[in-house]
């Protein structure tokens, strides 16, 4: 009953083949044999998701459900504000934080009937490609439990790709999601800086943070961000821009598309087996009546560097908060409340995110915000006018999302070589694009590839568009990894 | 360079208290990272203006209207240390 669509789950309710609760007690079922392998969950909400089930099972009971999600069981980021219900952020300085609120994706999601089963692991804030800097324990590859998941998403990918929930919510601050999605070999989509309020997504970046979905298929990543898309008064930066049909947009219409392909985005650093899947994914979609032609997006190459003043910058910012003081750990016998917030922070924060805000505040300090932070600022302008002159000519941009496929466990503990990792996802957070990762293929030992597609501003649409064309034409969505 | 004395400053400024070992360790690791940041010099950002948000957004503006915010007791639920409605923390004036 677990690994259904989100969508073959909504018309296998509507048929009464089965039930909302049938289906959410096999999710939990399962979570509680195969999760101790692959550590997806930091929070399972067994209760409150069955109580949801029974809801939306009267809803169809009564012909009146509330709409494609209705009844469908999906997980949540620990990133995401859930009422009543621990929100760590993969953090000991939050292992106890319990918010009063729901974040705006998340009463949305409720309102639309979604069960939610729990909370999914995740590196400290947001902040790593790997899901082992969370606080609390490691979350595995389910396609290599030896591998990562990628991250920060790692147990949100791995609960899509190991049917521990049928859809998920991420977020992606630098490839948060489109990584992870790589990696686990599900669709990961981050939309447009604006198209979905950050309301209760506990703050990195602000300027580069953006919830979206991890799902099964184009499809699925349609419904779900069809329910979190759209302006809130609540988040200043979400763009009151008329949000379009997403799944009437899968209509397979592709022929005449322009498509660029970033030279840069091949160049030494890619893995030559995933060079070889994008270059052939892309003579798939040419086939489909796709037409491409070869671009250059010059500052690429810098973009990372960027990132890594800036996001630290806006990190170190954010982080003030906690201080000991409002919510969250205190470490006591403090002389005095500088004394306070220091030890707490010491104890509080792991080494990733301690190594982020000394950074980020090294980068803003007298005498350094203008070399640093400033011209950081000024190379964005850069990356963000190679965006536009490429969209003047092509509808969308497609690449490898990673330059490598899923690495071991503890292979990267050198910082500067996990940061290069998200070369190719930086530059969509850092222009405020969409971007979509879509399986496409698998290397010889077995792990899934990404294609990355990059839209133009708020035109998600054309991105699931081309992305749902490509997976039906194609092989690679059946595979499943091998869970016992 | 980044100096030992920089990353005791940094560290005071973020209020971190980082042992002698973390200390060590930070020096080297900002020094590798601000080494490869250097890159950025390699362009030409004379007369570019800066991007500080993606979106062109400008005052977003609302009614000042007074609407419902969360209770007293709500927001006082995560705090690690209170007396009654207020939050506690350690004295920071001398008597």
């Amino acid at each position: 009953m677990t690994g259904k669509t989100i969508h073959a789950l909504g018309e296998a309710y509507r048929r009464g083949d089965t039930t909302p609760t049938a289906v959410t007690e096999a999710y939990l079922a399962r979570i509680e044999q195969l999760d101790g392998q692959v550590g997806a969950y930091l929070t399972v909400t067994r209760e409150p998701a069955l109580r949801a089930a029974a809801a939306a099972e009267a809803r169809h009971r009564a012909r009146a459900p509330l709409g494609p999600l209705d009844g469908v069981p999906i997980a949540l980021k620990d990133v995401l504000c859930t009422k009543g219900v621990r929100t760590t952020c993969g953090s000991k300085i939050l292992e106890r934080f319990v918010p009063p609120y729901d974040a705006t994706v998340v009463a949305r999601l409720a309102a639309a009937g979604a069960v939610v089963l729990g909370k999914t692991n995740m590196d400290e804030f947001a902040m790593g490609s790997s899901t082992e800097h969370s606080a609390f324990k490691p979350t595995r590859n389910p396609w290599d439990l030896a591998r990562v998941p990628g991250g920060s998403s790692g147990g949100s990918a791995v609960a899509v790709a190991a049917d521990l929930a049928a859809g998920a919510l991420g977020s992606d601050t630098g490839g948060s999601i489109r990584q992870p999605a790589a990696f686990c070999g599900t669709v990961g989509l981050k939309p447009t800086y604006g198209r979905v309020s950050r309301y209760g997504l506990v703050a990195f970046a602000s300027s580069l943070d953006q919830i979206g979905p991890l799902a099964q298929d184009v499809r699925d990543a349609a419904l779900l961000l069809q329910a979190i898309a759209g302006h809130d008064p609540r988040d200043a930066t979400s763009v009151a821009a008329p949000v379009p049909d997403y799944a009437a947009a899968l209509d397979g219409t592709v022929r005449g598309l322009r498509a660029g392909i970033p030279r840069e985005y091949f160049a030494e650093g890619v893995d030559p087996e995933i060079a070889r899947a994008v270059r052939a994914a892309i003579e798939t979609l040419r086939g489909l009546g796709v037409t491409t032609e070869e671009i250059s997006l010059p500052t690429t190459g810098y973009a990372l560097a960027a990132y890594y003043l800036i996001a630290p910058a806006e990190a170190s910012s954010n982080l003030a908060r906690y201080d000991g003081v409002k919510y969250g750990l205190r470490v006591p016998g403090a002389k005095d409340l500088i004394e306070m917030s220091s030890r707490t922070r010491a104890a509080g924060f792991g080494a990733e995110v301690k190594r982020r805000v000394m950074l980020g505040t090294y980068a803003l300090s007298a005498g350094y915000h203008e070399a640093y932070y400033g011209r950081a600022q000024k190379v964005r302008t850069l990356v963000r006018r190679d965006f536009e002159r490429a969209f003047a000519r092509v509808d969308l941009i497609l690449a490898p999302t990673t330059p490598n496929v899923a690495f071991k466990h503890g292979e990267k503990e050198d910082p500067l070589a996990m940061y290069l990792n998200d070369a190719l996802t930086i530059p969509v957070n850092l222009a405020g694009l969409p971007g979509l990762s879509v399986r496409c293929g698998f290397t010889a030992a077995g792990l899934p590839i990404g294609l990355q597609l990059i839209g133009k501003p708020f035109d998600e649409a054309t991105l699931l568009r081309v992305a749902d064309v490509y997976e039906r034409a194609t092989p690679w969505r059946a595979r499943k990894p091998a869970l016992s | 360079m980044i100096s030992r004395q920089d990353v005791e400053h940094v560290a005071r400024l973020a209020r971190l208290e980082l042992s002698d070992a973390e200390l060590e360790r930070m020096r080297e690791q900002l020094n590798a990272i601000l080494g490869y940041i250097d890159k950025l010099r390699e362009l030409d950002i004379a007369n570019v203006e800066p991007t500080s948000h993606a979106v062109p957004l400008v005052n977003v503006m609302r009614e000042d209207e007074v609407v419902p915010c969360l209770p007293q007791d709500q927001m006082l639920a995560n705090a690690p240390d209170r007396v009654g409605e207020l939050f506690r923390v350690p004295r920071i004036i001398e008597d």
